[in-house]
């Protein structure tokens, strides 16, 4: 039947101008066409990737950042509480000292008081011993001004002295 | 659009196939006549005259050597001492002897425009990515609409092929595809650059399918021709297998051929059929008539979107089947 019987001049048309066709198209069609989309392609892929990169970097670079700044927080943290400890420190030192220095100086106050108060009392018993002698010469020469009171003076020491040895003896 | 195509569609059987009222309505030559090849292009009747491209007859005789003339003087009947022949519709010379005959027929000129069109959009589209950087532009206009169609089938040929070496079948498959794609839906498109059966006619199969051949078979593996002379089987089977191989390897390109121009014949004489319904209903009253129209209107309707849909699915299944047949010719020693 005709449908199925290929016919030659169209077998022959088919060949020609399908090969030409085919050639055109392999030569200047197709490869241009498929390496510039396998092109843009891998580049779609590159700038994906590199996107991808980018954005882990950065979410690394934020935790980096958030760890110093936690890190430099506590740092601050710390010396203001050392701060804190050594002002403390140093006015319980001077405190210290201070009551030290007082202490001293109270204790020197001290000695030097009774220093005084010892040559004062000295002062006074030397005159009291003194006035005390003037008195009894006096008392003394107004009573031995004549012989038998010397001699009945001197009886009456010796006796007394006696007695004296002898209740010490009894 | 497709609405419009169809439309188009019906009201071309209108105008083409036109039936003097009351007589027999000529089924099989309206069918025939529109899935066939012919040496002129019939657009319409108008009148009882018959409205049509001629187209240059080329043939060369035994006896008289090269001719070349008008097919409108064929119409009057002899020229040049040939006519063309009421039974095989071929030109023949007074003899009856078939001359070489390499006419510009329908399908010849419908063949060189579709080709002219699918390489001025494939190098326009390739000028495109001459022109720009790919990587610095996203495709517009025609590059964006072809890309899509080359991609998808250098994919394919990726898949089916492998990395290796599918970059040397791909401009085939692609080149392949797009021809039968465009001449199925140039075959859909009922009036004068489309409506040519192209992708219909088994000589335009035949020719792809031995391209598909000569493409698997001249640049086969070692251990593809291992399989098919020396295959690893028992020994009783040794003389039988290299016979069923070649048989198989023979047979890949007839069932390429004949599924895609069965399948488009196919489709198209279903619609020339449901048209055909309206004008042969004519002289059976208004009532069956009108409702007949309607009847193979809405089938014709879904006949011509089951249609767009084969054509592209042939397309596919042609490269998709190519692509493999090279595949299974490239696999190597595992």
């Amino acid at each position: 039947m005709d449908l199925i019987t290929p016919d030659s001049g169209l077998l022959f048309w088919m060949v020609l101008i399908f090969g030409i066709v085919l050639f055109l198209l392999w030569k200047f069609g197709f490869p241009i066409i498929t390496q510039g989309v396998e092109k843009r392609t891998r580049h779609i892929d590159e700038a994906l990737r590199l996107s991808r990169e980018a954005e882990a970097r950065m979410q690394e670079l934020a935790g980096e950042q958030q760890r110093l700044l936690d890190k430099t927080r506590a740092e601050q943290t710390e010396i203001i509480r050392e701060a804190t400890r050594t002002r403390e420190q140093m006015i319980a030192q001077a405190r210290e000292e201070a009551r030290q220095e007082a202490d001293k100086l109270i204790e020197k106050a001290r000695i030097e008081i009774a220093a005084e108060k010892e040559s004062a009392l000295r002062e006074v018993r030397r005159e009291v011993a003194l006035l005390s002698t003037g008195i009894a010469e006096k008392v003394l020469r107004k009573e031995l001004s004549d012989d038998d009171a010397q001699a009945a003076y001197l009886n009456r020491l010796v006796d007394e002295m006696t007695s004296r040895q002898n209740t010490d003896k009894s | 659009m497709l609405i419009l195509l169809l439309i188009a569609c019906s009201l071309r059987a209108a105008g083409a196939d036109q039936p003097s009222g009351g007589t027999d309505v000529d089924v099989p030559g309206i069918i025939f006549g529109h899935i066939g090849d012919s040496y002129e292009w019939h657009i319409t009747t108008w009148r009882g005259h018959s409205i049509a491209i001629p187209l240059p007859v080329i043939v060369r005789s035994r006896t008289t050597g090269w001719h070349v003339f008008s097919s409108h003087h064929l119409e009057e009947g002899e020229y040049e001492g040939f006519h063309i022949d009421p039974d095989s519709g071929k030109i023949v010379d007074s003899a009856g002897v078939r001359p070489f005959d390499i006419s510009i027929t329908k399908n010849v000129l419908s063949l060189m425009m579709s080709c002219l069109l699918l390489v001025v959009v494939i190098l326009l589209t390739a000028r495109w990515y001459r022109r720009h950087d790919p990587e610095k532009e996203a495709p517009s206009g025609l590059a964006a609409a072809v890309e899509p169609l080359v991609m998808m089938i250098h994919e394919m040929a990726r898949d089916n092929i492998g990395e290796q070496d599918y970059r040397r079948y791909s401009p085939y498959l692609c080149t392949a595809f797009l021809f039968i794609l465009l001449n199925n839906f140039l075959g859909i498109v009922p009036f004068f650059p489309g409506g040519a059966n192209l992708t219909g006619n088994i000589a335009i199969t035949m020719v792809l399918a031995i391209c598909t051949f000569l493409t698997v078979n001249l640049t086969g593996t070692k251990h593809y021709y291992k399989d098919i002379f020396n295959p690893d089987v028992p020994g009783f089977l040794k003389p039988i297998m290299p016979v069923i191989e070649i048989f198989s390897t023979l047979m890949k390109p007839v069932s390429l051929t004949i599924r895609l121009f069965a399948n488009m014949l196919a489709g198209h004489i279903l619609i020339l059929s449901l048209v055909c319904i309206i004008f042969i209903m004519a002289k059976y009253g208004a009532v069956l008539f009108g409702a007949m129209t309607v009847v193979s209107v809405v089938f014709g309707v879904f006949m011509d979107l089951l249609e767009c849909l084969v054509a592209f699915i042939q397309a596919y299944v042609f490269t998709m089947l190519s692509s493999i047949y090279i595949g299974l010719a490239r696999q190597k020693e595992e």
